[in-house]
């Protein structure tokens, strides 16, 4: 398996985040954010290690992980493409935003494209609502977007 | 900068920029350099006049004057059309502070939104910037509390809880450690005024918590801060810096001996985390699990010391308040709903935007007003206040004004202020099923109505629409509807059901077989 030294280098990544932040008070979440902005996901084999650098169990860990919708526990795409469902974007057509992106990328929510370029996630709520529907790929927000604005946001990603 | 230079602002905010703010700002500085025009670029925040946004200001003579909404390809045109003084153009739309839409606003929380800079404290002090604080810290901290009483402010977050009470109770709490948390996880959709203060004002929300502090003992500050907002938490990040460098925060705050830190924390998209004890819970860094109450977070909050917890707008009202005095403040408004209301126009609508107004004007009024009905131009059919756990209000009431007594007359709540406005091609069965999905999706599992209740809402809602048993199905659904709002211990279970119960009270044709 080629993923052994991998995840050796992650180990040490890992553990030293979860040191420098053991003393910050709630440090849970910034060390699992930080854990997350380096690798692009927070791996199980992050849990043993966090826990005990804080002294807790890897339930608690564990726990924490998979209660927060932002935390992934793969690997993303090259981009990730969050698609606003709540409210204001339904009000604008973003079920069919949905099944166009579904249709288009081959996946659904939580998946990724076989060719690893995409990610689709849900998002409750851009903060974007006077201009829905909206979406964010990484970082970026777009607002107003229509089907063929779409198009070429997939194109250009 | 020199004082003759012509200044342009495009502004910076999330919203603008996702509509095309920063292309439209490349090509100004594109075709200025082209043409040999010296200018700057400022960028600065939204007005929250989102339907012309990209909107574009150029400062003429001591005016602001707008064009907008411009696209890249217009500015070569703005340019031919002496824009950079004021030029008629297509997109030209007059003195910004006289576009009806602002002018008819009450602007005291959202003042200084889109007029400056947001990385500025330069430019945030000018603008009368800090001057709440100075007029703070010449009081005691019992005659600080005694402003915020005295102009009846209330809970920005939806429950409306007058917040000198809050803020005595954690003054009369004694602790060696206290904290003041701002919640900043805007998470109902429809809303974004709280992402909208700390893109165009960071600092106003600095300088209100920091006279929280100092108001009720604590010394220490966390922003609970969503991670749906990166731009926010960077402007955020920078300013809460900035304060620091100039020693508007830290060990002596404006050498008043005095101590208060502040921070940034990012939340991990749990909507739940929205209510107060779920993200003091997440604050100490664990699942974001509902608290039972009592004890209030005001005598044991974080880490079990007594705790401010505010919303957002709510901490950004609190400058103004010291800069005016509460009996300024307190004169806005109508009845127990003091001061102003911050409605966010969303969804489908013509004129979506920020609407910051006195308590008391209907409904009505300010969809028709300042939305002007729908943006595909079909009939409005329903309009949802309040974010997910919001009724869905009919066009029957809505000469329903806009205060929190009223609203909750109608079985309705404003919430956070934000306003999701829907055409007549709404499928409300959709609607209601969606009310009951997000709260299965986000419901944070401590109490049985709410996460087994919604998961059943979806099953039963799925089975009228496919014309199983509909007659007893329904009734079914208000059973639950009503057990989840009598048996859950926080406002997600307990109101999930409000859409959903609107929806079979204004609405009951969509809720049928199809």
């Amino acid at each position: 398996m080629t993923e052994a030294p991998a995840s050796a280098a992650h180990a040490g990544t890992i553990r030293e985040i979860a040191e420098t932040r053991a003393a910050v008070p709630g440090a849970l979440l910034p060390i699992l954010h930080e854990i997350q902005d380096q690798l692009g996901y927070v791996p199980d084999s992050a849990v043993p290690i966090v826990a005990s650098v804080l002294n807790l169990s890897r339930a608690e860990v564990h726990g924490v992980v998979s209660f927060y919708h932002l935390y992934r526990r793969t690997p993303p795409g090259r981009r990730t493409i969050y698609l606003c469902r709540a409210e204001a974007c339904q009000a604008m057509g973003a079920r069919d935003l949905e099944a166009r992106l579904k249709e288009k990328l081959g996946i659904d929510f939580h998946e990724t494209t076989s060719d690893e370029r995409f990610s689709l996630e849900p998002i409750y709520c851009l903060g974007n609502c006077a201009c829905s529907p909206a979406l964010m790929i990484d970082e970026t927000v777009h607002g107003r977007v229509t089907a063929e604005r779409l198009d070429s946001l997939l194109e250009e990603g | 900068m020199a004082g003759d230079t012509l200044r342009i602002y495009v502004p910076n905010d999330t919203a603008a920029r996702s509509v095309g703010a920063d292309a439209v700002a490349a090509a100004i500085e594109r075709t200025a350099g082209e043409r040999g025009v010296a200018i700057e670029i400022v960028r600065n925040g939204s007005r929250g006049l989102y339907w012309l946004e990209p909107l574009v200001e150029v400062a003429v003579a001591g005016e602001r004057v707008a064009y907008g909404p411009v696209t890249p390809d217009d500015v070569p045109g703005l340019f031919d059309a002496g824009f950079t003084t004021g030029g008629k153009h297509a997109r030209h739309l007059g003195a910004t502070e006289a576009l009806p839409y602002l002018s008819g606003q009450t602007r005291l929380t959202f003042a200084r939104a889109g007029l400056i800079a947001p990385s500025s404290l330069e430019d945030y002090r000018e603008h009368e910037g800090y001057r709440g604080l100075e007029a703070a810290l010449a009081m005691d901290t019992q005659a600080m509390v005694d402003v915020v009483k005295e102009s009846g402010l209330r809970g920005r977050g939806g429950a409306g809880f007058p917040t000198g009470i809050k803020w005595q109770t954690v003054l009369d709490t004694p602790g060696t450690q206290k904290y003041v948390v701002c919640n900043a996880d805007e998470g109902d959709s429809g809303t974004f005024a709280d992402r909208m203060i700390m893109e165009s004002d960071p600092f106003v929300l600095i300088e209100g918590m920091t006279i929280a502090g100092l108001a009720v003992g604590a010394t220490q500050g966390y922003i609970y801060l969503r991670a749906e907002y990166p731009q926010a938490i960077r402007t955020m990040n920078t300013a809460i810096a900035a304060a620091e460098q100039a020693g508007y925060l830290g060990a002596d705050v404006c050498g008043s001996g005095r101590a208060f830190h502040l921070e940034v924390r990012e939340a991990a998209g749990a909507y739940i985390c929205g209510e107060e004890t779920s993200m003091l819970e997440s604050l100490e860094g664990k699942r974001g699990m509902v608290r039972y109450r009592p004890p209030l977070p005001a005598v044991k909050g974080l880490f079990g010391a007594p705790t401010v917890v505010n919303n957002l707008t709510t901490l950004a009202t609190v400058p103004i308040i010291f800069v005016r005095g509460g009996e300024f403040y307190r004169d806005f408004g109508t009845g127990r709903s003091r001061g102003t209301l911050t409605v966010q126009l969303a969804g489908n609508i013509k004129r979506g935007g920020l609407v910051e107004i006195a308590f008391g004007r209907t409904l009505r009024e300010v969809l028709e007003d300042f939305g002007g009905g729908t943006a595909t131009g079909r009939p409005i059919r329903a309009v949802q206040a309040g974010g997910p756990l919001g009724a869905y209000i009919p066009t029957s009431q809505f000469d329903t004004p806009l205060d929190y007594e009223a609203f909750a007359e109608i079985g309705a709540m404003l919430g956070h202020g934000g306003l999701v406005v829907f055409d007549d091609t709404v499928d409300m069965g959709q609607q209601a099923r969606f009310a009951m999905e997000f709260c299965a999706i986000e419901s944070c599992g401590k109490c049985t109505p709410c996460r087994v209740g919604a998961v059943r809402g979806v099953e039963v809602i799925d089975k009228i629409l496919s014309g199983q048993d509909e007659a007893g199905n329904r009734e079914l659904l208000e059973d639950l509807c009503g057990t989840m709002v009598d048996g859950s211990l926080c406002a997600l279970g307990g109101m999930a059901p409000f859409p959903v119960l609107s929806v079979l009270k204004h609405f009951p044709e969509d809720l049928v077989a199809r």
